[in-house]
Parts: C-alpha cells; sequence; structure tokens
C-alpha cells in the first residue's frame, strides 16, 4: 500500500487521480500507523517549506518519515517534498529534514520567479539499470510540468539522474537507495507524467525482491 | 528550456461551460468533464476553470463540478471563482486543484492572497484580473464579473498583487473577451514586463497569427482561450504547431 502524506498543504487529490489511472491503491493519511505501515511514501507537492515544515513538526510526521526512509522505506518526493528532504531551505530559512546533503536555494531574479511551465529533462549520471527501468519508453529531454521558485542543490552530485535548466542548471530528478525525488509534478506532466509514475513504482517493487 | 503554454479556458455558470462576448450574452458550450477530457488529450498544457458567477450570486464554487472535472485531467488545473478565504482554497486543492485563482475577493481584501501563499506557496495562487480600456493607455481593473469599475490601474493592482504573494496574473481584456478580433497586445505587454512572474494573457483569440502576436509582442508567457476551442475553429494541436513552426517554444 502506498500512502500519500497528508500535512496539510499540498495537491493530495491530484496524486491519488493519477494513481487510480494506474490501478494502484493509495491512501491519503496523516496516521502514524498508516505511514509506518506502508510500502512507499508519497510527499507530494505545493506548498511552502515554512508552513511545510511546521505542519509535519506539529503532528510528529517529521520524526517518522525520517525513521521510516532510514529504516530503508521506499519514498517519492515530489517538488517541496523533495526540497523538504534537504538540511535547509532559502524559503523563509528553515531547517529541514537533512536525509541529504544539500541546500534549497531560490532562482536569480533575471527570469520569471516562480517558473511555471513544461520544461525539459535532460537524463545524465543514470547507470543503464536506473535508466531502463526509471526512464523506460521516456525519452532524454521530454517535457515535465514544473511550479518551483527553489531548487535544490545537492552534495553529492552523483544523486542526480535528472537536470533541467531555467537560467541555470538545476537537479530535477534525484535517487539515492530507497528515495526518488522529482522537483517536477509527474502527476501533472499528461501521459509522460504518468508513465514516469508507474515507472517509479515498477522500479520500488523490483528493488524489493 | 520553458516552454510557452496554450490553456484552454472553462467559464462555468450552473455546471454547465458557458462563453460569452465582453462577459455578456452567454451561450452554452458544453460538458466540463467532455471538454476538459478532449483538451488534455489533445496536448493542452494547462487547463482552467472558472466559475464566473459565483461571486455575483455570492455562493461557493460548485466542488462536485471541480471534482470530476480533475478526475479526467493530467495537466495542470487552475480553479477559480467566489474565493473569500484561504479555506475556501484548501477545500480546492484537496478536490484536484493545482492552483488557485482568486479575483474579486483579493481586490477587495489583497491580505487574502498573502494569506493563501503562506498557506499553500505563491506558486499556487494566481491572481485573475479583469480589465477594461478606459482611455488612451489606460486600463482599469474591474471586479464582480466585470461589472464594478474600481477606477484603479490595471499595472498599480498587479503590482500589488505580486508583492502581497501572487505568483503568477490571469489578465483579461474585457474589451476583447469573446470578441476573436486578437489579445490586447499592449496591455499584456505592459503588465507583464513590469511584473517578475509569469503572465497569461486572456481575451481576444481569433486567428492562429494571434497567438504568436501575444506570445512575441505581448510578451506573454501563455495564451488562453475560449470560444476558438469550444466551438471547434481549431484544436489545442493546431495551434501549438503553428507556434512550433514560427520559432516559438512549445512542447507538441
Amino acid at each position: 500500500m502506498i500512502a500519500v502524506i497528508d500535512y496539510g498543504i499540498g495537491n493530495l487529490a491530484s496524486i491519488t487521480n493519477a494513481l487510480n489511472r494506474l490501478n494502484i491503491p493509495a491512501v491519503i493519511s496523516r496516521s502514524i500507523s498508516t505511514i509506518e505501515k506502508a510500502d512507499c511514501l508519497i510527499l507530494p507537492g505545493v506548498g511552502a517549506a515554512g508552513e511545510g515544515m511546521r505542519n509535519l513538526q506539529k503532528s510528529g510526521l517529521d520524526k517518522v518519515i525520517k525513521k521510516e526512509i532510514i529504516k530503508g522505506k521506499k519514498f517519492l518526493g515530489i517538488c517541496l517534498g523533495m526540497q523538504l528532504l534537504f538540511e535547509r531551505s532559502e524559503e523563509g530559512n528553515v531547517e529541514c529534514l537533512g536525509l541529504l546533503k544539500g541546500r534549497v536555494k531560490k532562482f536569480k531574479r533575471e527570469r520569471k520567479v516562480p517558473q511555471i511551465g513544461w520544461n525539459q529533462v535532460r537524463i545524465k549520471n543514470a547507470e543503464l539499470g536506473i535508466k531502463n527501468k526509471l526512464f523506460n519508453k521516456i525519452s532524454d529531454k521530454s517535457y515535465f510540468y514544473f511550479v518551483n521558485s527553489f531548487y535544490c542543490t545537492p552534495e553529492d552530485k552523483s544523486l542526480i539522474v535528472g537536470e533541467t535548466e531555467y537560467g541555470e542548471k538545476f537537479a530535477s530528478v534525484i535517487i539515492k537507495n530507497n528515495i526518488i525525488a522529482t522537483q517536477f509534478h509527474p502527476e501533472k506532466s499528461g501521459i509522460l507524467g504518468i508513465k514516469l509514475l508507474n515507472n517509479i513504482i515498477k522500479y520500488f517493487s523490483l528493488h524489493s525482491l | 528550456m520553458l516552454t510557452k503554454r496554450i490553456i484552454p479556458c472553462l467559464d462555468m455558470t450552473a455546471g454547465k461551460v458557458v462563453k460569452g462576448i465582453q462577459f455578456i450574452n452567454f451561450k452554452n458550450a458544453g460538458d466540463p468533464v467532455v471538454l476538459a477530457n478532449k483538451y488534455d488529450t489533445e496536448g493542452a498544457d494547462e487547463l482552467v476553470f472558472l466559475d464566473i458567477t459565483a461571486t455575483v450570486e455570492n455562493r461557493n464554487i460548485l466542488i462536485d463540478v471541480v471534482e470530476k472535472t480533475a478526475r479526467q485531467v493530467t495537466i495542470p488545473f487552475s480553479v477559480g471563482g467566489g474565493i473569500r478565504a484561504a479555506a475556501d482554497m484548501r477545500l480546492l486543492l484537496k478536490s484536484g486543484a493545482d492552483k488557485v485563482s482568486i479575483n474579486t475577493g483579493a481586490f477587495k481584501n489583497p491580505k487574502l492572497i498573502s494569506n493563501c501563499a503562506n498557506a499553500f506557496g505563491n506558486q499556487c495562487v494566481v491572481l485573475s484580473m479583469d480589465v477594461r480600456k478606459t482611455g488612451s493607455q489606460k486600463w482599469n481593473v474591474f471586479i464582480n464579473g466585470g461589472n464594478i469599475d474600481t477606477g484603479v490601474s490595471a499595472l498599480v493592482w498587479a503590482k500589488q498583487a505580486v508583492i502581497q504573494g501572487a505568483g503568477e496574473i490571469l489578465l483579461t481584456s474585457i474589451d476583447n473577451d469573446g470578441t476573436k478580433t486578437g489579445f490586447d497586445v499592449d496591455l499584456t505587454r505592459i503588465i507583464s514586463s513590469r511584473v517578475s512572474v509569469p503572465v497569461i494573457a486572456s481575451g481576444g483569440a481569433g486567428k492562429l497569427t494571434d497567438f504568436v502576436d501575444i506570445l512575441i509582442r505581448g510578451k506573454a508567457d501563455a495564451a488562453l482561450a475560449a470560444s476558438v476551442f469550444h466551438f471547434g475553429e481549431f484544436t489545442i494541436a493546431k495551434v501549438k504547431n503553428y507556434l512550433k513552426k514560427n520559432g516559438i517554444p512549445i512542447r507538441i
């Protein structure tokens, strides 16, 4: 069972609508026991970092998520759900979950901020196995839907398997062991996004064997 | 490279899609669920859903129609109409909206923009403004479905809304709405080049060249249209192919 973590913000229905299309059962939940029992966690997208962290802390979900990820539970972070994995965000200067080393920075003002729209993902650093599974039937430089003012700068650049350019290059897909995260919204990226979501779910279950 | 966006718009009243001319004389344009599905399949970059009579009728948006429509779409879905509080926005996001547009509610209470932006991030707050030309190079903001002239200049309000935390502006020319005589290029260029957030131009799309004009000369980040798509003049794909041929970055 997949648990989509409800922390008071986020486009929760969009994620479950996308998973429903794939006939993948998922529950939206803020219950600690449901999150502990789930095989896979999704931390969804829309929201501000400060409010997101505060809501997680208020309900104690920050500790649960950290504990479960460290134990090896499969985890998909989307947009803000990716950014919260890192140590600190410039958005409200808040401390985040700190599961990955690095910071979350704001786009420079030379371009319109937020970045809103479809941008290309360049596949990089990906070992053949990852490429075949994660990007199965998704060609290099495919378009996905972004809505972000901030972006992640992982210390370990080898985590980056997808990169996008908006004035500067930034990490748009990262993988580390049981963690996958995307800066764009696969649940809002048309048929290709649904395909990627399916690939991610498949990738996760293959890994558990 | 970030592409320009083509956005079909569903103007809703009583659960049906309608389309008027200059905000009056509404004609039935069909079922929102059917149209949403069609535009999604044709390659629309986003879908906008506006309950255009919610404010005037002093009621909340029709949540069940939002939910049903959201289930059909795999692309971003903006919803607006009658939003007066951050709680209204939370409910819409729960119902499948990805972004929420606020118009009259924000003008009457600009704090609504910052409340929503603080809670959900400014990227999900769209400031929708209806504008009418009131003199040479002069445009005013109109509220209550375009019925009341606020006397405030479009640029002044756009800038203030961005300071309050609006992440995007949906800019509609009431004069051009439904007329198919082309977008208001001057208005859009002035607003888009003076604010730091993306601007969606709306009102007046009639010919393929209108889309090129508004995205290049008008400096719009996205172009929204309703009549030409609802009544079958163009498919989304036809517009996007034409833009691509004209060297505009677009997702095909």
